[in-house]
């Protein structure tokens, strides 16, 4: 853990609604580099529109998000969706996979969308798939391997372009205890080896234990519970 | 679970005799295990001892069961250290965060953080157990999970209660 390091992402007094619904109303979260930051709290308290916020993928309606001293909110579409493909990876529950395509290729498309050649991408999610244990599984397409493995998968294809941040929305939330912890150590060695922050959003304390600090949000307010003792 | 400071609490709101203190403390707190009456007088001796209560009228007849109790500041502030102290993160801690919790809503003191603080102590406890189950071998993987589910289950009361503030302190002072 790096707790004295510049902020690599920062995110301050965030408010969004949808309609007349707030989601967030005045959330802050500070991610410095190579750290594990799980983000908890009740269903429906905004912890997925805050995720969706810091990563860009969603614009809040006020506040700020930076990210390496650039701000998030001034920049176009375009920027945004490159510095995604860039600096930014992505787990999610479930549904991420293309179905038609392989593991494999699923793994290198991150790397071929950024242009690199398919041969080498290839090699590249080889390597990812066998460091996260499912090398025998890339030929297979996602809806022929079990929900763990799938995650899996999903853990190499945020990991293989070396992003700084990885995303990640309940990425054990659709599997039993022991897999889930599979997936969140192999996630946070991988993320700790590679260098990259991880911000987590979860349910479950036993996996929010793999972070090295917690945001609670309730009614669109987070709360730094490092703060509160 | 600590009754001197759960009789404290119960005092803050004003001055009681022993069997009053143990008729409020069944009440509330003793669903399984109602206070002995000697257990009273012990605690409120040893509470007035330590400056903690003062006695504030004896009805005429002598005997402890005619004094009647008054916290003191330093009692109140007794209380609030005890409130705003985390517990150990242990199985089975319920009874005592239960308290503590309807305590803090009696006496108008910050629920909330208490459960937060409360919280994030049993994170930094499952953090550590998570670490330790990192390293080490099948027998200490399998007794770190045990304690973790534990832990997991506390948080979850943590969790909801936090949920169900406002209705719980709606049923604790009306
Ligand atoms: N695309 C959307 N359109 C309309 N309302 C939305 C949308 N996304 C979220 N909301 C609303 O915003 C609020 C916050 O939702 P959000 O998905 O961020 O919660 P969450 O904390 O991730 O919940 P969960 O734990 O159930 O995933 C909710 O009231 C939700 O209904
Ligand atoms: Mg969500």
């Amino acid at each position: 853990m790096t707790a004295a390091a510049e902020p690599l992402l920062q995110a301050t007094a965030l408010r969004k609604s949808y309609g007349r619904t707030p989601a967030l109303d005045g959330a802050d979260l500070t991610v410095r580099a190579g750290e594990v930051v799980a983000v908890m709290g009740p269903s429906g308290s905004g912890k997925s529109t805050l995720l969706h916020c810091l990563a860009g993928i969603v614009q809040a309606d006020s506040g700020r998000v930076c990210y390496r001293g650039r701000d998030l909110t001034a920049m176009s579409d375009a920027e945004r969706s490159a510095l995604r493909r860039t600096d930014f990876g992505f787990v999610f529950q479930f549904g991420q996979l293309v179905p038609e395509l392989t593991c494999l290729e699923n793994v290198a498309m991150p790397a071929r969308l950024a242009g690199t050649r398919r041969r080498a991408a290839e090699a590249q999610a080889a390597e990812w798939l066998a460091r996260l244990e499912v090398g025998e599984i890339a030929g297979k397409r996602p809806g022929e391997v079990s929900g763990g493995q799938g995650q899996r998968v999903a853990v190499a294809r945020a990991l293989v372009g070396s992003p700084r941040v990885v995303f990640a929305d309940e990425p054990t939330g659709a599997l039993d205890s022991l897999n889930g912890e599979r997936v969140m150590r192999l996630l946070t060695d991988a993320a700790h080896d590679t260098g990259a922050a991880v911000v987590l959003v979860t349910h479950e304390p036993r996996v929010a234990a793999y972070s090295d600090r917690e945001i609670v949000v309730r009614d669109g307010k987070s709360r730094d519970l490092e703060q509160v003792s | 679970m600590s009754i001197g400071h759960t009789l404290l609490g119960l005092l803050e709101s004003g001055p009681r005799h022993g069997y009053d203190l143990k008729r409020a403390f069944d009440e509330r707190f003793g669903h399984d295990r109602p206070l002995a009456y000697g257990q009273v007088y012990s605690t409120m001796a040893r509470l007035l001892k330590n400056g903690l209560v003062e006695v504030d009228g004896i009805e005429p007849g002598g005997g402890p069961e005619r004094k009647r109790y008054a916290i003191t500041d330093a009692g109140i502030t007794d209380v609030d250290a005890w409130l705003r102290q985390p517990e150990k993160p242990e199985p089975y801690l319920q009874t005592t965060l239960y308290t503590k919790v309807v305590l803090a809503l009696l006496t108008g003191r910050p629920a909330a953080d208490l459960l937060d603080t409360q919280r994030a102590e049993h994170l930094r406890l499952m953090r550590e157990l998570t670490r330790r189950k990192k390293s080490g071998d099948l027998a200490d993987q399998l007794i770190c999970d045990h304690a973790l589910f534990h832990l997991e289950a506390d948080l979850r009361w943590l969790e909801l209660t936090a949920a169900r503030l406002d209705q719980l302190a709606k049923a604790v002072t009306s």
